[in-house]
């Protein structure tokens, strides 16, 4: 059986959650904030996981992945409100074992 | 002016795939449907959102482009007549002394029906619109966040802004309908269907199109109705003279007015009974599709054409009270729509075999 990792997530109340991530399931942060309930549904996935909202924006806060966004992303977060450098979309980073460790913010509702 | 007055058996609030099939079940049941919906076009998400994208889970379709979908499905219903309000939001729902609704759109059409389904996905999606302080007073007076009638825009100079899709298309329908068609985008590249952004290139080199980027709308002015916009290209300001300013940053759901109608709502979705009809806590009003939610809820268009299915049996036994009723298989009793057409099988022959 594959192991769980720990990530950790602050809500939009700016309270923090340590959770464990499934890394068997083909699952996203996005998928795992709305699994945990950590943002009112309807307010994140909207677009359901495809790039093509910015409900799921987060921000980055260690250094425990890359900051490098794909094409999609990047095109997207151009769009959408509250962009800093370390923003990410949360459907676009997969749940993998080298994400232990990872520490996020959920950015506020667009 | 005096208002439209529709009068239904069904209304349907949301034209998404979901709603769209309820109008085939329930003419099924021999019941009308009118729909509702505050997009310009049917299709709901898949229309908006993601025509372009493959859905795998539709049974019997191993691939199915979300468009070509909505075209089944509009297709599928044609022979019962729904009718249609489109570019209005459902606004309030009265009840009357016998049982029966009047829904009254943003606009003020009203319909008349004996019961509603609401199937409105997420909710209203309304436009995220740029940070420009004045822009609510040029709301449609040279600003529109949809383009609902091309024709409004002929032998216009239209200015649209934005990096996807319904920007890159518009901006293609336009330059056949419009004098000048001026696409801005905050950066150089578009995020879109690939043969669009080819399009757009295609006509930006033959003068078409006149693209700027990467640039950005700051500024509107105008007496009474857009006259030009600011356009900040690098750092540097520029007047630019148009007739129109089309926003199109994408749409944002808003559970709206739906919050307000006395419905139970749990997670920003409506509370429905799913052991028997998908009846939400007023009796009458039904909600199926993503906008409703029971334990074990799943948000999946398959669910959504079941719900639509249960949901029109109790309509049907609500305004038929004590009349009898068996389910039909399409393929014994065939499809009779209110426009007299019938679709039937081919009867077997019966011949003998020399």
């Amino acid at each position: 059986m594959s192991q769980d990792v720990t990530i950790f997530i602050t809500d939009r109340n700016g309270v923090q959650h340590e959770v464990l991530a499934p890394t068997d399931m083909n699952m996203n942060i996005m998928e795992l904030i709305r699994s945990y309930e950590l943002a009112e549904e309807g307010t994140i996935g909207v677009c359901g996981g495809m790039a093509m909202c910015t409900s799921c924006q987060c921000y980055i806060l260690n250094d425990v992945i890359s900051l490098e966004r794909n094409p999609d992303e990047e095109a997207m977060l151009w769009e959408a409100y509250h962009v800093k450098e370390n923003s990410r979309l949360g459907c676009q980073i997969p749940i993998t074992a080298s994400l232990a460790g990872l520490e996020i913010e959920i950015g506020p509702e667009q | 002016m005096e208002k439209e007055f529709f009068k239904t058996d069904v209304v349907i609030i949301g034209a998404g795939p979901v709603g769209l099939f309820a109008v085939f079940e329930a003419g099924l049941l021999q019941l009308k449907c009118h729909i509702i919906d505050a997009l310009p076009q049917p299709g709901g998400q898949l229309a908006e959102l993601y025509p372009k994208k493959p859905i795998f889970d539709i049974p019997g379709y191993p691939s199915v482009l979300a468009g070509d979908l909505v075209t089944n499905l509009m297709e599928q219903i044609k022979q019962f007549q729904p009718g249609f309000t489109l570019s209005e939001t459902a606004e309030t729902i009265d009840k009357l002394e016998d049982g029966t609704f009047i829904v009254t759109t943003n606009k003020g059409t009203k319909h008349h029906a004996k019961a509603i389904a609401i199937a409105g996905g997420l909710g209203t999606f309304e436009p995220r619109k740029p940070a420009l302080e004045n822009i609510a007073f040029y709301e449609e007076k040279g600003v529109e966040y949809f383009v609902k009638d091309p024709e409004l825009f002929r032998d216009k100079e239209i200015v649209i802004a934005g990096g996807g899709d319904s920007a890159l298309d518009w901006s293609i329908f336009l330059s056949n309908v419009a004098k000048k068609v001026t696409l801005v985008h905050r950066r150089n590249e578009f995020r879109g269907a690939l043969d669009s952004v080819e399009k757009v290139q295609e006509l930006k080199k033959e003068g078409k199109i006149n693209l700027i980027t990467p640039a950005e709308v700051v500024g509107i002015h105008g007496k009474e109705h857009v006259e030009s916009i600011t356009l900040d290209r690098d750092g540097i300001l520029e007047n630019f003279k148009t007739d129109y300013f089309i926003p199109l940053f994408g749409l944002t759901p808003k559970l709206g007015a739906i919050a307000n109608w006395g419905l139970e709502i749990e997670k920003n979705a409506i509370k429905v009974n799913n052991a028997l009809d998908y009846q939400t806590n007023i009796d009458g009003i039904y909600a199926i599709g993503d906008v409703n939610i029971y334990p074990g809820k799943l948000k999946l268009i398959l669910c959504g054409f079941h719900e639509a299915t249960l949901m029109c049996q109790s309509v049907y036994n609500r305004i038929n009270p004590g009349k009898r009723y068996v389910l039909k298989y399409t393929t014994v009793s065939g499809v009779d729509g209110f426009d007299g057409t019938r679709k039937e099988a081919e009867k077997a022959v019966v011949k003998s075999i020399d």
